[in-house]
């Protein structure tokens, strides 16, 4: 059951993976999310939402200010201590390679918010899987547009019909070893210097 | 050997690819030379070098052995070693990358709010001049001046404090102390949220020409010799490779000596400029190097002998040596600040993380290795014999 009475402070300056977050955090009943996309002044802004579970981003270089919280100082109220454990290599591995660090209160219980970090890494894990899946399908459609530019060239100056076109470009990808797109994108380039 | 055992050697042999992490600071320059002039790649080392954004990334991901070795703040072996800031590594520092570089400066409402501040380079009259601002503020209930570092362990902070500390100013009760990241300094200057900050090259200059700070002291000022960024790595690595870390430190010592010729700057500092890289105008980086630093947004300009040093000695201080009193010095200064509390631990730590034997097998032990002692522009002596000493002389506020 989630633990409701936590304040969890989202850090992260990308917005989209921000919101996934958040919104998982809330269906799982954690009412009190606060999100940072700025992070000016951030040591007074924790200083006045008094989280007791922060998660930030590795690309964010801000991560060098919550550092500065392992000691109790007039800027901080609450010391506060890395989320995993030096001998939880797996956990930190984990949170690293998902790209996203957690610092919890000093003394609070590490069990009372594991499945905060653990959904934490998931979301962040789906969220670059969503945007590799992205960049492939931009990547493919562009392909698929420089294929087709190829062909007509092909067509229009050999007098090619289209299945010729693309089988000769087919053939010279598989003699060149090189990607069918790499080809077409020589086509279209050749083409233009020579016009 | 059997040909599975000679593959076995041959494949360990062969890993010399090693994943360098580093900051885009211009203090990276021998990682980074050493990896695009290809002095790594002649000692057989393939470097792959990794930009971070923060330093805790660096200890992490060192921690996990993601990184083989990285670009580090010298005072963070020291307090990886010790486990301050909850990932304990033991950490090797066997070759310092650079010394000096850093940058103390204020913004225009404080340099205003001071009057005076002596002349550029003043540690002692800018430090009174910080002292009784420090007390106006307070008399009149005002908040304490903010003062920015980019770490908690790091030589800005230590500088900072050290600074102020002796005109007279208790750091930790009046002053409110921060970290600012240094991408993040001069904005941070901008909008007044820091009235002074203490950082590396070549983020003063960006503030000083970006109209919103005045450059008082560069830390050369107060610590002329003190190690700034070492190579660091996980002590099972060195245990590991030992041959291979000596050829990578003889790479690196040729690159260091490369990024110290003065003839060498201009390209130097186009390399630096990629954006892969420090992403700063060359301009900019070559008069880093020089020691040609911008004073205020008039234009006026201050000359900083031996500013940033790669190779060579500053005074008698080897550069490039690591020397055990380079380490006990960064604990002293964790000491000083209450940041650890046992000496004993914190100075045996910092032994094992500043040896030099790494550095002298690969290079041979100097005849002379000067003296392990630490000089700064004000206080007690500090002995690599008796580093207790510096920390229980009396204090009294000087200048």
């Amino acid at each position: 059951m989630a633990d409701t009475s936590l304040t969890i402070l989202v850090i992260d300056a990308n917005p989209a993976r921000a919101a996934v977050l958040e919104d998982g955090l809330r269906e799982a009943g954690h009412a009190r999310v606060v999100r940072l996309d700025t992070t000016r002044e951030l040591l007074l802004r924790i200083f006045e939402i008094d989280p007791d579970v922060i998660l930030i981003d590795l690309e964010s270089p801000s991560r060098d200010v919550l550092e500065q919280m392992f000691q109790v100082s007039r800027t901080v109220k609450r010391p506060v201590a890395m989320f995993v454990d030096q001998s939880d290599t797996a956990s930190i591995e984990a949170a690293v390679d998902a790209g996203v660090s957690a610092y919890i209160v000093d003394g609070l219980k590490k069990e009372r918010v594991k499945s905060i970090l653990d959904m934490t890494v998931s979301r962040f894990n789906a969220f670059d899987h969503l945007q590799r899946e992205l960049h492939q399908a931009r990547t493919e459609l562009a392909e698929r547009k420089v294929i087709e530019r190829a062909k007509g060239i092909l067509m229009k100056s050999k007098g090619l019909s289209e299945e010729e076109a693309y089988a000769s470009m087919r053939r010279a990808a598989m003699n060149e070893k090189m990607k069918l797109a790499d080809i077409a994108q020589s086509v279209v380039t050749a083409a233009q210097l020579l016009t | 050997m059997t040909e599975t055992e000679a593959a076995v050697v041959a494949e360990r042999g062969d890993r010399t690819c090693w994943r360098a992490g580093f900051m885009p600071l211009v203090d990276a320059a021998p990682l980074i030379v050493a990896h695009e002039l290809g002095f790594a790649a002649a000692e057989g080392i393939e470097l792959e070098l990794v930009r971070e954004t923060s330093w805790a990334n660096i200890r992490d991901r060192m921690f996990l052995g993601h990184f083989d070795v990285a670009h580090l703040l010298a005072p963070m072996t020291v307090s990886t070693r010790l486990g301050i800031g909850h990932v304990r590594s033991p950490l090797v520092a066997p070759f310092v990358l650079s010394r000096g570089g850093n940058s103390i400066a204020i913004t225009p409402a404080l340099a205003a709010e001071g009057g005076d501040w002596g002349a550029p380079g003043d540690p002692f009259a800018s430090g009174r001049t910080f002292a009784r601002v420090v007390a106006e503020r307070a008399a009149r209930g005002a908040e304490p001046p903010t003062v920015a570092a980019v770490f908690p362990f790091s030589n800005h902070h230590y500088q900072l404090c050290h600074w102020l500390e002796t005109a007279g100013v208790d750091p930790e009760r009046d002053l409110r102390l921060v970290v600012v990241p240094p991408p993040h300094m001069v904005e941070a200057m901008t909008s007044g949220d820091v009235d002074a900050v203490c950082v590396g090259a070549p983020w003063v200059g960006r503030a000083v020409e970006a109209g919103v700070g005045r450059l008082l002291l560069p830390t050369t000022a107060l610590w002329p010799a003190s190690p700034e960024k070492v190579l660091a790595m996980r002590e099972d690595f060195v245990r590991r490779s030992p041959a291979a870390v000596a050829r990578l430190l003889a790479a690196l010592d040729r690159a260091a000596r490369w990024c110290d010729a003065a003839e060498n700057r201009g390209e130097l500092a186009r390399l630096l400029a990629r954006p892969g890289f420090v992403d700063v105008p060359a301009g900019e980086l070559e008069h880093t190097l020089a020691g040609d630093l911008p004073l205020a947004p008039d234009g006026r300009r201050l000359a900083v002998d031996g500013f940033l040093r790669f190779h060579g000695a500053t005074g008698e201080v080897p550069v490039n040596r690591p020397r055990q009193v380079d380490g006990l010095w960064c604990a002293a200064q964790m000491l000083r600040r209450g940041q650890w509390h046992d000496r004993i631990e914190a100075f045996a730590e910092a032994r094992r993380a500043f040896a030099p034997d790494l550095w002298d097998a690969a290079f041979g032990r100097p005849v002379d290795v000067g003296s392990e002692s630490v000089t700064t522009f004000s206080g007690p002596a500090f002995a690599a014999e008796a580093p207790d000493g510096w920390l229980d002389a009396p204090r009294r506020p000087v200048g």
